[in-house]
């Protein structure tokens, strides 16, 4: 199914569920999912039970802090906040991924040299 | 910052396993139910909801695996369910795991206690504050014993004042004979043994007391009050440990002396200096006392100043020994210390003689072990052949062959482990045991105790066993074809021959190895029994001894005569008195025995002609009385001493053979007889009236020196040591003997009836210790060899067991089929057994310096362990043959 999608590169999860989660507010595991599912355009392959190993390791620094609630529809449900710490380490690594874009836009730019 | 928080988590999470699942499970189904509401409510059936909801979760065991990597330690989960597994399948396979563990158990518990005894003897520091910089002072070794590896109190002090090397310089007095000291306690007086030290000797060593103080230097001065200070052992065993022993005071030898001070259990003079003999307390010497004039009777021990070297030490002391004089008195005397005054580092004086004797006990001990890894090598093949398709069937799940070989060397890790914990019992057991073998003549003995460095030596050498026994199997495993290994029905397939062939090479490699220890051992046998086969120039059997106190003190005894005679009286009277006891055959007194202490007085020389210049050494004394040279069972040609060699009559002596055939060389007496010529030597002119038998004086090994015999009633002895010869075990004597001297002297010491053979014993004991222990591995090797081959065959029998049931339905005899498998057991024993003996014939001349009066490439153990090899391997092989030659062909070809 999913030829055209794209595959993860390492480490790019977590930064995508820290944007999530700064942009969102608190969430549920599924909705931090479903948001870069729809965020993405459907674009990355994402399976949706690989994102928790995410959660946990984000958690683990204290980037993110976790507590169960009940969802808007009643349902129980973990909720995840981004914490201050997580604030400053998601400007850190966007910038650092911003950098590193504009790298790749450039350096895939050139013209092939020694071709007439 | 997110990093050490993040390591302590996962610690954090790793103990919290069960709830941390149990809330990730919780979130899921959260996760599946909200995606399943999401979909109903877009339309799709409850059924197709939740299919789809489960198809974009993607499977939840991967997810549940890859947040548990990220949430806690996944190496050590892998670990624990190794070692789960581990354990799980040890007891199931009880027989083998208890066989390994005691395999492992005596290879690394024999390693551990020998390599204590080394860390002891050699690694270590000798336990006195930076021991490094103590040094013991002496002589070369020359003909006269003691006296000429002491110096006098006049050379000590010169030693002293000019040399430069040395922060301070000790030493003791090396005369003081066992059970020196009498205390009265009220009832008869029990016997000790005191050294005199110098008041300086505790601070060089930078010994600190237990309990009280040491000495002062006033404590040795001239009428200074008599102190003494305690060794741990004897404050314990003598004085129940009495905690306020410090200032009371005990008649010692007549005088009320006022304990000082207890040493603490660290410091064991006897373990250090005097191997073999225990030292119950310390005096301090007087320099300025009676023993002035003594002659040589101080060992010397130095300090030397920090950052000073050996190098540097030893030209200073050959400086400072032309100032050193005999007797400052006798401007002769002076410069007779030149080349005399050698220092080597303390610890090379106590343990640098047994160093070639640890090595070779510790490759032996290694060998043991390697021995016991190869076999269990061998077993854990076995076992492994029969996992294959444990194996196979795993590798078939997913597993990897990373995954796999790092199970089996988990397994290897538990028993090597299991049996580390195992022999560090087994020698704990046996230092406990070996620290209180006090009649071993083995210096800091009883400081053996397994410390952190041999606690680390056991994690090493049970990581190298692990290593060693669980990698070969564990790379065969790996590299086994995973098809065949499913397919194959195990008896006479490919793989079975392979393992078979490869465990061959390990069988024999084990019988090399034993060979090797067999060989080395029984040379050390061969030495010991040549020791022990010495001629010693005395009879040790049916004799004993016996320390007699005497009162021989005389009032205005100018030339000592009046106390002579009084001695030649006490003596006769004890000699008479115990000689009529029954099953007492002789009985005679020495001031010294054979094999103890000994000392010298200057070289007699015959009056005919005139000493040489060149000559050197000097005959060790014995003060004696008549009817001892009998006792003793020593040869006289000529007559003994007698009564009648008074202090008025004329000086008379017996030499020993040696002695009078030096003399000879220059006298050239007529017939080469000494007997009734007149040597002169301190002064006096003496008839030699006898020529005794050489006996050993310093050791069974060494060569017979020079001896001189006084009679007791001409000459001052040191002391006096009653032996009896007797029909009787010696044991059931000692009541009446000291009953007997009891009643002639009430003051008389409770003295130990000791055999005249102990002090042989003692003299052999390290050569026999070593002996020993080096047999006992040479057995645990021959052992562990053979059930090394008994595994082989045995296993190789139960892999053939159609094969031979075929041969047997053909016609094959039983004895044909027992024949077949034992020929394979001789083949197997015949190579290990060549490998052995050559290798051997490398070895023993490596040990060659260990051994007395045997040739490294002796026949006889060589031809011992080639014939006890090939029986073990024979009897090994045989137990499988006979079950081969028992099986029902009916069944066997039925089976499988």
């Amino acid at each position: 199914m999913g030829e055209s999608k794209l595959d993860l590169l390492q480490g790019t999860l977590d930064l995508m569920v820290l944007q999530s989660l700064a942009a969102m507010g608190t969430q549920h595991g599924y909705g931090i999912a479903r948001r870069i599912e729809q965020a993405s355009g459907d674009e990355v392959l994402l399976n949706q039970g690989t994102i928790y190993a995410s959660l946990v390791r984000l958690q683990q620094r204290g980037w993110i802090a976790a507590a169960w609630g009940t969802s808007d529809n009643n349902r129980k449900a973990k909720f995840y906040s981004i914490t201050r710490s997580g604030r400053k380490q998601l400007a850190k690594d966007a910038a650092h991924w911003q950098r590193l874009s504009d790298v790749m836009v450039r350096v895939l730019a050139m013209s092939p040299e020694g071709e007439l | 910052m997110g990093a050490p928080r993040r390591v302590l988590a996962r610690i954090y999470s790793f103990f919290r396993k069960p709830p941390l699942d149990a809330d990730f499970e919780a979130e899921i189904a959260a996760h599946i139910e909200l995606a399943v509401a999401e979909n109903i409510e877009r339309g799709l059936t409850p059924f197709e909801a939740r299919r789809q909801a489960l198809v974009r979760f993607g499977g939840i065991d991967l997810a549940k695996y890859q947040q548990r990597e990220a949430r806690g330690i996944m190496r050590l989960d892998i670990l624990l369910q190794d070692l789960r597994y581990t354990i799980r399948s040890l007891s199931r396979d009880r027989g083998f795991t208890i066989i390994a563990i005691l395999l492992l158990a005596l290879g690394i518990g024999a390693n551990i206690a020998v390599f204590s005894v080394v860390n002891n003897l050699l690694l270590r520091p000798l336990p006195f504050p930076d021991a490094g910089r103590l040094v013991w002072i002496a002589p070369p070794p020359t003909k006269c014993g003691l006296s000429c590896a002491t110096y006098s109190t006049d050379a000590y002090d010169e030693f002293r004042m000019f040399s430069r090397s040395y922060q301070d310089v000790t030493g003791y007095f090396a005369f003081s004979g066992p059970g020196n000291l009498d205390l009265n306690l009220g009832g008869a007086p029990i016997p000790a043994t005191s050294i005199d030290v110098i008041a300086n000797f505790f601070q060089v060593l930078g010994v600190q007391p237990a309990m009280g103080r040491l000495f002062r230097p006033e404590d040795g001065n001239n009428g200074a009050a008599p102190v003494i200070v305690l060794s741990d052992a004897w404050w314990r065993r003598q004085f129940n440990a009495d905690p306020k022993i410090v200032g009371k005071a005990f008649d010692m030898n007549g005088n009320q002396t006022t304990v000082i001070g207890v040493l603490p259990p660290t410091f064991d003079f006897g373990a250090v200096f005097s191997p073999g003999a225990k030292v119950d307390a310390l005096t301090p010497l007087n320099l300025y006392g009676p023993p002035r004039d003594y002659g040589n009777i101080i060992t010397l021990i130095g300090r030397l100043k920090p950052g000073v070297t050996m190098g540097q030490a030893v030209p200073d002391a050959a400086a400072a020994a032309t100032h050193m004089c005999w007797n400052n008195k006798q401007p002769g005397s002076c410069h007779q210390y030149t080349g005399a005054v050698v220092p080597v580092p303390l610890k090379d004086y106590i343990s640098g003689k047994l160093r070639r004797s640890l090595v070779v006990l510790w490759s032996a001990v290694g060998s043991v072990l390697l021995i016991a890894c190869v076999n269990l090598s061998n077993l854990l093949l076995a076992r492994a052949a029969a996992r294959t398709k444990e194996f196979g069937m795993r590798t078939a799940l997913g597993a990897s062959r990373f995954r796999i070989v790092r199970q089996l060397l988990t397994e290897s890790l538990v028993l090597s482990g299991a049996g580390a914990i195992c022999g560090l019992v087994l020698a704990a057991a046996l230092i406990a045991w070996l620290r209180h073998q006090q009649a071993l003549a083995l210096p800091l003995l009883s400081l053996l105790h397994i410390d952190g460095a041999a606690l680390g030596w056991t994690v090493l050498i049970a990581l190298v066993a692990a290593g060693l026994f669980g990698l070969l199997p564990g790379l065969r495993m790996a590299s086994g074809n995973l098809q065949d290994s499913l397919k194959d029905s195990g008896a006479g397939s490919g793989q079975g021959r392979k393992h078979e062939r490869l465990r061959s090479i390990l069988v024999v490699t084990e019988v090399a190895l034993a060979c090797v220890l067999l060989v080395g051992a029984g040379l050390l046998l061969r030495s010991f029994l040549q020791v022990l086969d010495v001629d010693l120039g005395f009879q040790p059997q049916h004799a004993a001894s016996i320390n007699v106190d005497y009162d021989d003190s005389a009032p205005n005894d100018k030339d000592g005569s009046l106390g002579a005679a009084r001695r030649g009286v006490i003596f006769q009277q004890v000699i008479s008195r115990v000689s009529a006891i029954p099953g007492v055959e002789a009985a005679g007194i020495s001031d010294y025995l054979p094999l103890g202490q000994n000392r010298a007085w200057g070289l007699p020389w015959p009056k005919s002609i005139k000493q040489p210049e060149n000559v050197h050494g000097s005959p060790l004394v014995y003060v004696i009385t008549p009817g001892y040279l009998r006792a003793m069972g020593t040869g006289i040609r000529g007559r003994d001493i007698s009564w009648d060699d008074g202090p008025k009559s004329r000086n008379v002596v017996l030499i020993n053979r040696s002695f009078a055939n030096f003399l000879d060389q220059y006298a050239h007496w007529p017939n080469h007889d000494a007997v009734g010529q007149i040597i002169g030597g301190n002064g006096q002119e003496m008839l030699v009236v006898g020529v005794a038998d050489d006996v050993h004086e310093e050791s069974s090994e060494g060569e017979a020196g020079w001896q001189i015999y006084y009679s007791a009633m001409q000459s001052g002895p040191s002391g006096a040591q009653l032996v009896v010869r007797t029909t009787l075990p010696p044991a059931v004597l000692a009541g009446t003997v000291l009953r007997t001297l009891r009643d002639i002297n009430p003051k008389q010491a409770m003295a130990e009836f000791r055999p005249i053979q102990s002090l042989v014993d003692h003299a052999n004991s390290p050569r026999q210790f070593f002996m020993l222990l080096a047999a006992s591995f040479a057995g645990l090797g021959l052992l562990l060899a053979a059930i090394g081959i008994y595994g082989v065959i045995s296993y190789s029998v139960t892999q053939r067991t159609q094969e031979i049931g075929i041969r047997m339905a053909l016609g094959a005899t039983m004895a044909q089929v027992r024949r077949i498998v034992l020929f394979k057991t001789l083949r197997l024993a015949a190579f290990g057994i060549a490998a052995g003996a050559i290798v051997s014939l490398l070895v023993s001349r490596a040990i060659a310096a260990l051994l007395f009066n045997t040739a490294p490439s002796d026949p006889i153990a060589f031809a011992a362990m080639i014939v006890l090899i090939g029986a073990v391997a024979m009897l090994a092989g045989y137990i499988p043959a006979r079950r081969a030659s028992r099986i029902n062909p009916m069944v066997a070809l039925r089976n499988n």
